[in-house]
């Protein structure tokens, strides 16, 4: 068996980065109240001076704290990303989780002793793709997109020389990161460049008739709710839609469901994964506590050599399903 | 400037028939005035081998018309087959390669190259870096702001290279290793029957309110209008764009490519040309997309 795994949580405030820390995390991950950062929302995020806090909360428990600046600076505009580099490397984070190929040159260029980490918004799913951002960049982990089983990712281990990470908890977006216009699309504001997906000032829920609701993201329709039924939110890749060769409307996409791999943890432990990311930085200090334990108890589980039960999360999931998604089968494909 | 913009046809995105695509290329070979034409499955491996055997006498017929050919690589690799394909098109010498996924830039070593629009090259240090790697020609994401591609424009000549952005053509918004093609007929992408092919354009999704909205592509999904940049060709000219791309759809590429030329010259005004465009009834919306200025 590989060496521990490091359980890596979401810190989208300084009190989730808190008690992501005291409920067992062995890493957590934050950004900037801006767009450097893939869940640029309002209310969520650090400043430098809660980020200097916040380093030192986690480095006094022997947690370490991830950067993530991991969106794609538009030209012209690059300096915001800079001086989010430069701001993580002096207050002393552990690592910064870079995907733009120009902010990764920047980060290993000006601070070559800096740790980094490939983003899952770099979408790098093959082992070539990983071997070339560690070569130009010195990239140490990996956060790989969530396509592959768990046999593909056992096999690229073998042939990447950097560690890797993946989810194991929370969203489960569709479409490959830091490919997909979707939102810019329907709204005008870029995933990529401007790190929101769904934007919620975009967001309405409308009476449609019957008692029904409707869900909207800008203009535009993406599914609808029966009187009495849970209306989840509007994201476009988990949206009913019509299309000729169906009868009714269907989740062309993907059902609202979020990942859950807590069953399959023993068997990404012996994978080799050296990192497992729970999602979640928007959702509330409940979430990261209860998710947090659970799966801290659960790798702790593995380590010992017993099954790993991470409970019963199903509450904090979205449209309270579960999935083991593309890790199971390549059938999900 | 004017008239010195060269016009491109990028890879065909959608699964067609070989014997279509022969009849396509060959007309395009022909006809079209047209300075590249992209070869090259990027969207979906398993539809390459439909393909592959062809390709020689395609991109020779191609190159004899006068037409520069360059191959391009998936946009999304995986796969054993998918890496696999990567490295030949990498070591293809008779051919110019068109890079779409970071697995491409292992495998070239560093011999010049183009970088298409399924790469993330947002600002010009993304660009410049690149450039190192070998990179001699750029077409940008779509969703990038037209001030952006300015900066590029600049950035690119001061390194000596081309830009290109997509100009016509449904806008390709998402990737996934999902094939949606195959999930609207009840079926996973490993026993998807190619069932792509009914669809030479893509299936059309519409909202619960009758809207037609999205087009999938197997594991691609695509804008429903189509990308229309007529009336921004000067525009793209003056801020540096030397290449504009027209996306294979199956309607009269040849007029297409026509009125983009006849405008870029300066002999068709872009109003008449769109006015043209949607008289063949042939495309059902017309956008400018991302470009919003």
């Amino acid at each position: 068996m590989s060496a521990r795994p490091e359980l890596v949580c979401p810190a989208g405030t300084p009190a989730a980065l808190r008690d992501a820390v005291d409920a067992g995390a062995d890493s957590v991950y934050c950004g900037f109240q801006n767009a450097t950062n893939a869940r640029n929302f309002p209310g969520l995020n650090f400043t430098a001076e809660e980020l200097r806090t916040g380093v030192a909360y986690a480095h006094g428990r022997g947690a370490k704290v991830l950067l993530a600046i991991n969106t794609f600076p538009p030209a012209g505009k690059f300096s915001l990303w800079r001086d989010a580099v430069d701001t993580g490397v002096a207050l002393g984070v552990d690592a910064i989780i870079v995907a733009d190929i120009g902010v990764a040159s920047y980060a290993a260029r000006t601070h070559p002793t800096q740790r980094l980490h490939l983003s899952v918004q770099a979408s790098a799913s093959s082992p070539e793709a990983i071997r070339y951002y560690c070569r130009e960049f010195g990239v140490k982990r990996v956060v790989l997109p969530r396509i592959l089983t768990v046999s593909e990712i056992k096999s690229i281990v073998s042939e990447i020389p950097c560690e890797i990470e993946t989810f194991v908890f929370g969203n489960h977006g569709l479409m490959l990161e830091g490919r997909c216009s979707l939102t810019n699309y329907a709204t005008g504001v870029s995933t990529n460049m401007d790190g929101v997906c769904s934007p919620a000032a975009q967001v309405r829920f409308e009476p449609a008739e019957g008692g029904a609701l409707m869900s909207r993201l800008g203009d535009h329709a993406i599914d609808r709710f029966e009187s009495g039924e849970k209306a989840g939110y509007p994201t476009i890749c988990k949206g009913r839609y019509t299309t000729r060769c169906r009868q009714e409307p269907y989740y062309a996409f993907e059902e609202p469901v979020s990942l859950n791999l807590g069953p399959m943890l023993a068997e990404l432990v012996r994978a080799g994964v050296n990192a497992f990311k729970i999602e979640g930085r928007q959702r509330s200090r409940a979430y990261v506590k209860r998710v947090v334990s659970a799966f801290r108890g659960g790798i702790d589980a593995v380590l010992e050599g017993r099954e790993p039960n991470v409970g019963d999360l199903i509450s904090l999931t979205e449209g309270q399903k579960q999935t083991e998604g593309a890790f199971k089968t390549k059938r999900w494909r | 400037m004017a008239g010195c913009v060269q016009l491109t046809l990028g890879p065909l995105l959608f699964h067609w028939p070989i014997e279509a695509k022969r009849d396509f290329y060959a007309r395009i070979a022909d006809e079209a005035p047209v300075d590249v034409v992209y070869l090259g499955e990027v969207v979906c491996s398993k539809r390459a081998p439909f393909s592959e055997p062809h390709y020689p006498e395609i991109a020779e017929r191609l190159a004899r018309a006068g037409k520069r050919v360059v191959f391009c690589s998936l946009a999304e690799v995986m796969l054993r087959r998918e890496r696999q394909m990567t490295a030949e098109l990498c070591a293809l010498t008779d051919y110019e390669v068109e890079i779409n996924d970071a697995s491409g830039l292992a495998a070239i070593g560093g011999r010049p190259h183009r970088i298409g629009q399924f790469f993330n090259v947002y600002n010009e240090e993304t660009l410049r870096h690149l450039v190192h790697n070998g990179a001699t020609h750029f077409t940008l994401p779509a969703e990038l702001p037209r001030d952006s591609v300015a900066i590029l424009a600049d950035a690119a000549r001061a390194c000596g290279v081309t830009l290109e952005v997509q100009a016509f053509g449904r806008t390709p918004l998402a990737l996934s290793a999902r094939c949606y093609h195959a999930r609207a007929h009840g079926r996973v992408k490993d026993n998807c029957q190619f069932v792509c092919e009914e669809d030479p354009d893509g299936m059309v999704l519409s909202t619960l309110e009758g809207r037609d909205w999205l087009v999938i592509n197997g594991v691609q999904t695509l804008s429903y209008p189509y990308l229309c940049l007529l009336d921004r060709i000067h525009g793209l000219q003056r801020i540096g764009v030397t290449h504009l791309r027209l996306l294979p759809h199956a309607l009269d590429m040849i007029a297409v490519a026509r009125l983009f030329r006849g405008v870029a010259d300066g002999i068709l005004e872009p109003a008449e040309a769109q006015t043209r465009l949607l008289a063949s009834g042939a495309i059902p919306a017309l956008t400018n997309g991302f470009c919003q200025s």
